[in-house]
């Protein structure tokens, strides 16, 4: 891709490179409800597919798809909280195509439920009126430093389903 | 007011284009402009809030250093520098405004408790709120 280095071997990365991206998870930002596979996102940030993740890996720290996923499920969280929409309806809402494959991610992620969650949070009061929406938003983004399917692994002894290779919300 | 902020400052990656930027499309004033060799101090002015200044700095030498300026650069570039919160009198009108001049918003308008606001970013990254006054 021109002359701007994609792949460096302990160098920082170019900062054009870098606000290209940053582009990129802009739009995932705006949209964590759509589907973003990599040549979408590639295209966004003027990258080839080949080098996209890993340069937005090395950018941001974690991979493009897991980085989406936290973002779904942050914006669940913060529907669970705040509507009394059903939890399908928020699943649907926020990027998922099934109410099981949303529910087991979720507490793969946050360690509880759905219905839980907004059973604790609804008996909590919040008190965050004068700080902007996104900051509060962001502080309840899950920081996921390992992929799902490994937290999965960790977490669970018998481990049956390794078959969740996938960190693609679908 | 005598008392109080006069100067905050941002951190661009390229004076020209921030001046194009903030003055040619968001609608700032040039308060200062003083160039001495590659040095360049500019910041400018909401022109409803004269006492205070904007400040576009490059990172650079010799106020940091050369390793330090590409790793601020790629910071800013990351999006990674504080907030900046922009108050207008009416968000969606503003936003098709500055849309409409090429502005890279990251977030349409959207009502949430009663205010408007949208998020959209300078040409280096630096990411701002524009959220319109509360009644």
């Amino acid at each position: 891709m021109g002359t701007e280095s994609e792949s460096n071997e302990g160098r920082a990365q170019d900062p054009a490179l870098l606000r290209r991206l940053l582009r990129a998870k802009d739009r995932m930002d705006a949209a964590s409800h759509e589907e973003w596979p990599v040549e979408r996102l590639a295209s966004v940030s003027g990258v080839s597919e080949a080098h996209f993740a890993r340069s937005f890996k090395e950018a941001f720290g974690v991979p493009p798809h897991r980085y989406l996923l936290t973002r779904r499920i942050e914006r669940a969280k913060a529907l669970l909280r705040d509507t009394e929409q059903p939890i399908i309806d928020i699943a649907l809402e926020t990027g998922w195509q099934s109410l099981g494959t949303f529910g087991r991610v979720f507490k793969d992620v946050t360690g509880e439920s759905p219905s839980e969650l907004r059973t604790r949070e609804q008996a909590a009061t919040h008190a965050l009126d004068e700080v902007p929406h996104c900051y509060v938003s962001a502080a309840y983004r899950p920081n996921l430093t390992m992929a799902v399917s490994e937290k999965r692994r960790r977490e669970a002894s018998d481990t049956k389903d390794s078959e969740d290779k996938t960190e693609v919300p679908k | 007011m005598t008392q109080g902020v006069g100067v905050a400052g941002i951190y661009v990656r390229d004076q020209d284009e921030a001046l194009e930027f903030y003055v040619g499309k968001l609608g700032f004033r040039v308060h200062t402009d003083a160039k001495n060799g590659d040095y360049r101090w500019l910041t400018v002015q909401h022109p409803e809030q004269p006492s205070f200044q904007l400040g576009l700095y490059k990172p650079q030498p010799p106020t940091v250093d050369a390793a330090t300026a590409e790793t601020v650069s790629t910071i800013v570039a990351k999006g990674a520098m504080p907030p900046l919160v922009l108050i207008v009198d009416n968000c969606r009108t503003a936003y098709e405004r500055l849309r409409k001049v090429g502005v890279e918003f990251t977030q349409e308008p959207v009502e949430r408790y009663g205010a408007v606001d949208a998020s959209f970013r300078d040409p280096s990254g630096n990411g701002w709120k524009m959220i319109e006054a509360r009644g």
